[in-house]
């Protein structure tokens, strides 16, 4: 086996050394019936050659979003990658190292979670970001969790359209609590946040204002989620909330057929020890020099325990470091000149669609994405379109969401129409 | 201290010198993003888009607050930096209950295929026919390999899995009408994430007494279970966090069954029995695998991990959704609600990413490749165990599991603690092993060398470490507290980011 260096001249000196016969010695202490009997019903070690041919066999049974036009989003978007990111992440020493936690021999790692943070920070509007989350929809769900401990109340509102799988994972978890109520609408005194989408599912752009006078008058936590990060650098920072949370998958990060990708999590200062999550702050070494390190970790399970403020142990760590490396070559104008190209590309595919008197338009605004409801069910119409080449977009019930990015062409523009033309007859 | 590099004295510096900065051969001083000259362009060249028009409702925003370098800067700021990071491919990496084993680039390649990378989570099914069959085929491996057959891929990481975990016991019992049990057992010497995991599941946790053993034993047991009847489960690690398996864990795994428990298996520590020994052999209803620890997908410097989850056939119908399935006509699909499921955990369905590698990693080993990785890595453990063993305090007599337990008892009398032990690995360029864990016993090191260690730095390793228990021996012990020396930073000041926390950076305060 290609990745085990010990030869049998070692494992005999080992054993020796040991004071054993042989390795079976080594596990006495388990019992026998939770042995295998001879080996698992699995096949034998392959080679690497036999390996790849096994998974390109998988790989090309899948359409791929370089097949065709593609304009599926719906929280996962997809997007140009420049080629460094991926030579960096593949960089050994970020690539197989652990979580920072012998910080003299780690300084990559934290210096690039404090970039993540900073950024992170920055953009959202908040005081503070952490290291990131598992993705967006579990970050919405620690928000919510936060929110609960900082305001002492159980019960959650939802404004607007949230993304389903978001709204699925709050579930399930509270569902932990008997006691807690979701339900949409307005914030009440019995709430402990009220979570807001922009743009929402359906691709429109929300005014905070007045959710943020709603949530005043009641001490309810204002909690933004953003699943197309690429929007605030068009959209103003929603500075206005207490918490900003959400998806940087189009950062850096391939769709990869739904993760890993990236959940980022940012916060106003005064809740800063109710955060979840590993936190990266400055600090100096023996010898004055400044260094990073992971800090603030009283909140956390691996001290606290029973206590700590959410039973997270990992981040995103090189999921992170994709995103902060695709962002240092965005730069301030290069990401807000993606977030034009985005707007623009999708404005482009709406008023390419205005014409067509069979759908109508539901968005009034829009960012990258928007709903089109068509005269039938939308999920035989998408694949229907899949045959066109086309994949269309996020089918629900006779709702067609769509997505453009800087990948969409004038012609994926074109094609879509003709074939959405076709497919609706 | 006593240092061979000369130090830069920047309050005496001629004008322009500045910008020769403390940098000495290869220990680059790296700034941070912001410190660079802003250039004019960023290093993505797009065009701005000829025909723009604001359909947001919104103003279009003015700062970001984002630096600004091209491309050679970039690659160069992240590949400087990465120079001071340590990883597996660096070097020794005897990190306890971590599993550091080698990272195999085919897996990073296979992950990166088009087919995989580029699919879109939310396709029609039909077009993702090589993603779901791949997914079934992990399931369905896992579940061999386990014992337990029915396998969920949803949760994105350890802690994440043990909370669908503990998820699925907690809904069982909820639809048996088992309301009054509230209550999880862990023993003391359990992960953090454990309690934390049960606490958040909405459980209170009771703690098994192990201290003195390092094992559970059904007396401690007894104590802790009590009558049964509030106890919903027990949460349990095996090989436990002192490296040792669990002698007593049938008879515990039928009494906790008994009294109408689950047993949890916290799967850290599975790479001492991938391909011999099968959990759902031994009472086992419910664990979680660490894809990232047995089945070698990058840490990546502190994630993305990936948690799937393994449960009995009677267990099934409670496990997350999506789960994938196979359809009569041969096909796959993906199944999104079912009634008695646990729910969602995630977005999506899982960290896909992981699963190609994780699925990469055992075809490559096979049946054969996987047993012939654990034997080995018991064996590479216990070889330590026994060469140290004269040297360092046992607290545990072995045979270990996967990775062996010491602690600095012998040494702290002489005033070298398990920290400064660990800073010497690194000063002798070994990532320490986990350190003051587990929290029973005073001083831990706990060492796991993994499988894919070859035997000439394992050796060194014990070398180092005899040496140093030498040297403590002798009372040489004033370096102990000065080491790390040589790496790109010396020990930190973490009360001063603890008590002034800095948390980004600001271009006012690098200005004062």
């Amino acid at each position: 086996m290609r990745y085990l260096p010990l030869t049998n001249k070692d494992r005999a000196e080992m054993l020796d050394t040991i004071g054993v016969k042989d390795v079976n010695a080594l596990f006495k202490d388990v019992p026998k019936q939770a042995f295998v009997d001879g080996s698992v019903n699995l096949p034998n070690q392959k080679s690497e050659l036999e390996v790849e041919r096994i998974m390109g066999e998988y790989a090309n049974q899948n359409i791929t979003a370089g097949d065709g036009p593609f304009f599926l989003g719906a929280g996962c978007y997809y997007h140009h990658v420049p080629a460094s990111v991926d030579y960096i992440i593949q960089r050994s020493e970020f690539l197989t190292a652990y979580t920072p936690y012998q910080p003299e021999i780690a300084q990559g790692t934290l210096q690039v979670i404090f970039e993540f943070q900073s950024m992170i920070a920055g953009l959202t509007g908040q005081d503070v970001a952490n290291a990131s989350m598992y993705d967006g929809a579990t970050a919405t769900t620690e928000a919510a969790l936060m929110a609960q401990r900082v305001t002492k109340r159980r019960n959650i509102k939802i404004s607007g359209v949230l993304h389903p799988d978001y709204r699925k994972v709050l579930d399930s978890y509270m569902k932990n609590f008997g006691d807690v109520v979701i339900a949409e609408g307005e914030p009440t005194e019995e709430d402990a946040c009220v979570i807001v989408q922009t743009p929402d599912f359906y691709g429109n752009v929300q005014k905070l204002e007045k959710l943020r006078a709603a949530c005043d008058k009641t001490g309810v936590l204002l909690v933004v989620v953003v699943t197309e990060i690429v929007s605030l650098g068009l959209l103003p920072a929603p500075r206005c909330a207490d918490i900003v949370c959400g998806e940087g998958q189009s950062i850096g990060l391939p769709m990869s057929y739904g993760g890993p990708h990236l959940g980022f999590f940012a916060a106003k200062e005064k809740y800063l020890r109710q955060m979840p999550g590993r936190l990266c702050g400055e600090t100096v070494d023996a010898e004055g020099r400044r260094s990073f390190v992971l800090t603030l970790n009283t909140r956390e399970q691996h001290i606290r325990r029973e206590k700590a403020t959410s039973n997270i142990c990992t981040n995103q760590g090189l999921c992170a470091l994709a995103f902060t490396v695709h962002m240092a070559l965005l730069g301030e104008d290069g990401f807000k000149r993606l977030a034009r190209i985005n707007h623009e590309r999708a404005g482009k595919l709406y008023d390419a669609l205005t014409a067509f008197k069979k759908v109508k338009l539901l968005n009034k605004t829009f960012f990258n994405e928007f709903t089109i409801e068509l005269p039938k069910d939308a999920a035989p119409v998408v694949e229907a379109m899949v045959d066109e080449g086309v994949m269309a977009g996020y089918a629900h019930q006779n709702k067609l969401i769509v997505a453009a990015t800087e990948m969409t062409s004038d012609a994926d523009i074109e094609h879509f129409v003709q074939s959405l033309e076709a497919c609706l007859g | 201290m006593d240092s061979t590099v000369e130090k830069v004295d920047f309050t005496h510096m001629n004008e322009g010198e500045h910008a020769i900065g403390p940098q000495r051969g290869l220990n680059y001083e790296t700034k941070l993003l912001w410190e660079y000259e802003r250039t004019d362009d960023p290093a993505v060249d797009f065009e701005e888009p000829s025909s723009f028009r604001n359909r947001t409702g919104l103003d279009e925003r003015k700062e970001l607050g984002l630096p600004q370098v091209k491309e050679p800067t970039v690659v160069r700021h992240f590949v400087r930096l990465s120079t001071k990071n340590y990883g597996i491919d660096n070097g020794f990496f005897p990190l306890g209950s971590c599993t550091m084993k080698h990272n195999p680039r085919l897996n990073e390649k296979m992950a990166r295929l088009a087919g995989f990378a580029h699919v879109h989570p939310e396709q029609p099914v039909e077009t993702v026919q090589g993603a779901l069959e791949l997914m079934y085929d992990l399931q369905h491996t896992l579940g061999e390999l386990t014992g337990l057959p029915a396998v969920s891929l949803a949760p994105a990481a350890g802690a994440h899995g043990e909370l669908a975990g503990m998820m699925v016991i907690k809904r069982a019992h909820e639809l048996a009408g088992n309301t009054h049990k509230t209550v999880v057992l862990c023993p003391d010497s359990a992960h953090g994430t454990n309690p934390a995991t049960a606490v958040t599941c909405g459980y209170t946790v009771r703690t098994i007494d192990t201290k003195g053993t390092g094992r559970l034993t059904v007396e401690a047991f007894k104590e802790a279970l009590g009558d049964g009847k509030d106890v919903a489960g027990m949460m349990v690690t095996n090989p436990n966090t002192c490296g040792l398996f669990e002698t007593e864990i049938l008879e515990i795994a039928n009494m906790l069954h008994e009294a109408g428990g689950y047993f949890y298996c916290d799967g850290a520590n599975f790479n001492a029995l991938v391909g011999n020994i099968r959990p759902g052999d031994f009472g086992v209803d419910v664990m979680h695998l660490n894809l990232h620890k047995t089945f070698s997908t990058p840490h990546g410097g502190g994630g993305p991990g990936s948690g799937p989850i393994c449960v009995t056939s009677d267990l099934a119908q409670f496990l997350p959704v999506p789960h994938v399935k196979k359809t009569q006509h041969g096909t796959y699909d993906l199944e999104r609600e079912r009634d008695h499921s646990l729910g969602r955990m995630k977005g999506f369905h899982g960290q896909f990413g992981m699963h190609v590698r994780a699925l990469t990693y055992i075809l490559s080993h096979g049946a054969d490749g996987l047993k012939q990785a654990s034997q080995d890595a018991v064996l590479s453990a216990n070889y330590i165990m026994a060469k140290l063993k004269n040297h360092y305090h046992v607290p545990f007599e072995g045979p270990c599991m996967h990775e062996c337990l010491l602690t600095d008892k012998k040494q702290k009398e002489q005033g070298v603690s398990t920290l400064d032990i660990a800073k010497g690995l690194v000063e002798y360029g070994i990532h320490p092993m986990t350190v003051y864990f587990p929290l029973t016993v005073q001083g831990a090191m706990l060492i796991e060398p993994t499988e894919t260690e070859p035997k000439q730095e394992v050796d060194r390793f014990i070398a180092i470490m005899t040496r140093f228990a030498k040297q403590t021996e002798i009372g040489d012990t004033e370096i102990f507290h000065d080491y790390p020396l040589s790496t790109p930073r010396r020990r930190l000041d973490e009360v001063k980011a603890a008590r002034q926390p800095k948390l980004k950076y600001s271009a006012a305060e690098q200005d004062e």
